[in-house]
């Protein structure tokens, strides 16, 4: 049995296209400041600090961990980097909580960031290798297949995308730091919008995003007046993303870090049990497809799900309640949010888009081609 | 030359008082002028506590005269408001597209009206930070700051890194076969997966391979993507990027369908590889132009 550990403290930065007046450090340190002041502690109560932020050429900052030790108050204190692609952010926050869990800290402070107009994400995915064996087309045009075959598979209608694009940005207009806010969002503005990579329109897709998060994690013998998120649960998996057999539609290793996520927290009826989820979906289709991957619907039934409001902010699973990675997106924060505002909502404290008596939420992120995932299990109440 | 022609009849006239008019600056303007020449801003407080820059002889919200109490201000200032020249006259300060601009140097209650040379006009933003550009040569004339310029905000960093790059054995092996029109792909000892392109290890059983297959180049395409955005490796816009499953293979390859309007390609569709002339392959995937539909019937998926 591991220690419990539990977030006492979350800090973020406003989202949006540009942070000019401030430094990368000083980004990350915004962060850092509002998870410490969140948790009533200064620099000095923290034990340790991991970071995570998207693979290096996307800002062309090598070994930020080095960089950022001054800005995150880690001189003379263990300090290291996590890096799993787009997941990064989960595993930063999970790599966190195993320090807590493995009675190796009392307190440490995870950070994740990306100043995307720094950098250019679309570049740094596709830089053309040679002898490369096959065409390799950034991330929309690699995810776009598998939705495809989604819908093929699953019969859903065109207009379940279109449906979150719009549910998930009337959440960000809740959202004080979500990014995007488009004031009467609905499907009309959606569907006018221009196709990318069919079925992928433009506001299908997540913005581009400067921002930092930031998170003060704890055992349970050093908590402070902060209300707690307890940690009910960690898991990460990973496949390799050539592997003949592998379904990218439904893939194994999130059916098992899902399983492995809720056979910790105790949960066997996911849709019933949790009471809202921070989900990782960085094109509208990918909540219809990962409801099946987490287990919300059976398999070919999640789009109905989606369709029938369930997971809207007043359906009986509110899923991206902050407005998701749709609505923002510093890549390697990504997951780290979506662990922050499940850790949010189950304290109560997520505002305008609070989901009334939140007692158990998940936060999940997934990376690479769909081939690392991290999710976690948090709640009100001490394991 | 005065023109002949009475309708036309016109001629230039210049007006210019010889050497240029004097005049005498009076103590205040005449400070602000002396610190210019030393390099420094100043301003003159007015009775009320403000402080005006440039500074005035007369306080112009009640006609009194102004303190003799100077305060150096900047030299950072803030624009206030601005209108861009995107074609400089004679007789402007900088011989390239500026803005004039209203400048509130830090310190200052006014605002002072000076050339900022920020390059483009998407740099001009009310708000903007700038700092005076002095000349080396100063006379005591506010043209002694040659133009305001926006504060450091952003550096570029120039990050490259070479490498030689080899293939190593697999791929080496694999472009061999493109080379000669195959693909060379591998059957895997433990699960009897094939695999293609060629490689030396399974990623499901982590075995090493060593059975070689050359796979035929027809398949049929699992799904794909219709790109509207361009790409310099696909000859146009929408251009279609496919999983396409090479017959006796257990895993698809990504590549470029064509022959086919994007919106007509369908997953089951059956394809060939068009390969460019002989006389043109090299050990690269350039060899194939892209799939083509074979005009088979489609695959039930
Ligand atoms: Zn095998």
């Amino acid at each position: 049995m591991s220690n419990p550990c539990a977030v006492i403290g979350v800090g973020q930065t406003r989202y949006t296209t540009k942070r000019r007046d401030v430094s990368i450090a000083g980004l990350v340190r915004e962060a850092a400041l509002r998870a410490l002041q969140d948790a009533g502690l200064t620099w000095q109560d923290i034990d340790a600090v991991v970071i995570g932020k998207a693979p290096d050429l996307f800002e062309g900052v090598m070994m930020p961990e080095a960089y950022l030790a001054d800005a995150l108050g880690a001189a003379g204190k263990p300090m290291m980097r996590v890096h799993t692609a787009g997941s990064v952010g989960g595993s930063t926050a999970l790599v966190g909580a195993s320090l807590i869990q493995g009675g190796v800290h009392d307190r440490v402070l995870v950070v994740a960031f990306e100043k995307q107009s720094e950098s250019n994400a679309t570049w740094a995915l596709s830089t053309h290798q040679p002898f490369s064996a096959s065409l390799v087309v950034g991330a929309g045009g690699y995810f776009a297949p598998h939705i495809r075959e989604y819908i093929r598979r699953s019969g859903a209608p065109e207009h379940i995308g279109h449906l979150v694009a719009v549910k998930d940005r009337q959440n960000a207009l809740k959202n004080p730091y979500a990014h995007l806010r488009i004031p009467g969002i609905n499907l009309k503005m959606v569907e006018s919008t221009p196709m990318l990579w069919e079925p992928i329109r433009y506001l299908d897709t997540c913005p581009s995003s400067d921002g930092a998060c930031a998170m003060v994690l704890s055992s349970a013998g050093k908590l402070t007046d902060s209300t707690p998120a307890w940690v009910l649960g960690t898991a990460m998996r990973s496949e390799p993303i050539f592997r003949a057999g592998r379904d990218t539609v439904n893939p194994q290793g999130g059916k098992d870090c899902a399983a492995d996520v809720y056979r910790q927290a105790g949960i066997t009826d996911p849709r019933r049990e949790i009471d809202v989820a921070e989900v990782y979906v960085p094109f509208s289709w990918y909540e219809p497809m990962w409801l099946e991957n987490l287990g919300f619907a059976t398999e070919g039934e999640g789009w109905k799900l989606t369709e029938s409001g369930a997971t809207a902010l007043d359906g009986d699973i509110p899923w991206n309640a902050s407005g998701g990675v749709l609505s923002s997106n510093p890549i390697g924060a990504s997951g780290l949010i979506r662990f922050a505002e499940a850790a949010l909502q189950v304290r109560g404290m997520a505002g305008e888009h609070q989901v009334d008596g939140a007692r158990r939420a998940l936060g999940h992120a997934y990376g690479g081609g769909a081939q690392f995932f991290a999710m976690w299990m948090v709640g009100s109440d001490r394991p | 030359m005065p023109s002949s022609d009475p309708t036309t009849l016109r001629a230039r006239h210049a007006l210019e008082f010889p050497g240029g008019y004097t005049r005498t600056t009076g103590p205040v303007i005449g400070r602000f002028l002396t610190e210019l020449r030393d390099g420094r801003v100043v301003g003159v407080r007015t009775a009320a506590g403000r402080t005006l820059v440039p500074p005035l002889e007369y306080d112009p919200d009640t006609g009194d005269a102004v303190t003799e109490e100077f305060v150096e201000v900047g030299p950072a200032g803030t624009v206030e408001s601005w209108a861009w020249v995107n074609t400089p006259r004679k007789g402007h300060p900088l011989d390239r597209p500026f803005a004039w601009a209203l400048i509130r140097l830090d310190g200052a209650d006014t605002a002072l009206v000076h050339a900022v040379d920020a390059g483009d006009v998407k740099a001009m933003r009310p708000g903007l930070r700038v700092r005076p550009r002095w000349r080396a040569e100063r006379t005591g004339h506010i043209t002694d700051i040659e133009s305001f310029v926006p504060e450091v905000t952003r550096i570029v960093s120039e990050v490259r890194v070479e490498y030689s790059l080899r293939p190593g054995l697999a791929l080496t092996r694999f472009l061999q076969g493109v080379a000669e029109g195959v693909f060379i792909g591998c059957r895997c000892g433990g699960c009897h997966k094939v695999y293609v392109p060629y490689r030396l290890s399974c990623p499901e059983c982590g075995v090493s391979i060593t059975e070689e297959v050359a796979v035929p180049d027809t398949g049929t395409v699992t799904t794909f993507a219709i790109n509207n955005l361009p790409d310099p490796r696909a000859p146009e816009v929408p251009f279609v990027s496919a999983y396409i499953q090479l017959d006796g293979t257990d895993i698809p390859m990504i590549a470029l369908v064509g022959g086919i309007a994007a919106h007509e390609v369908r997953q089951g569709m059956r394809v060939r590889a068009v390969w460019v002339p002989e006389e043109e392959r090299t050990m690269s995937m350039s060899n194939i132009k892209w799939f083509a539909p074979t005009g088979e019937p489609d695959v039930e998926l």
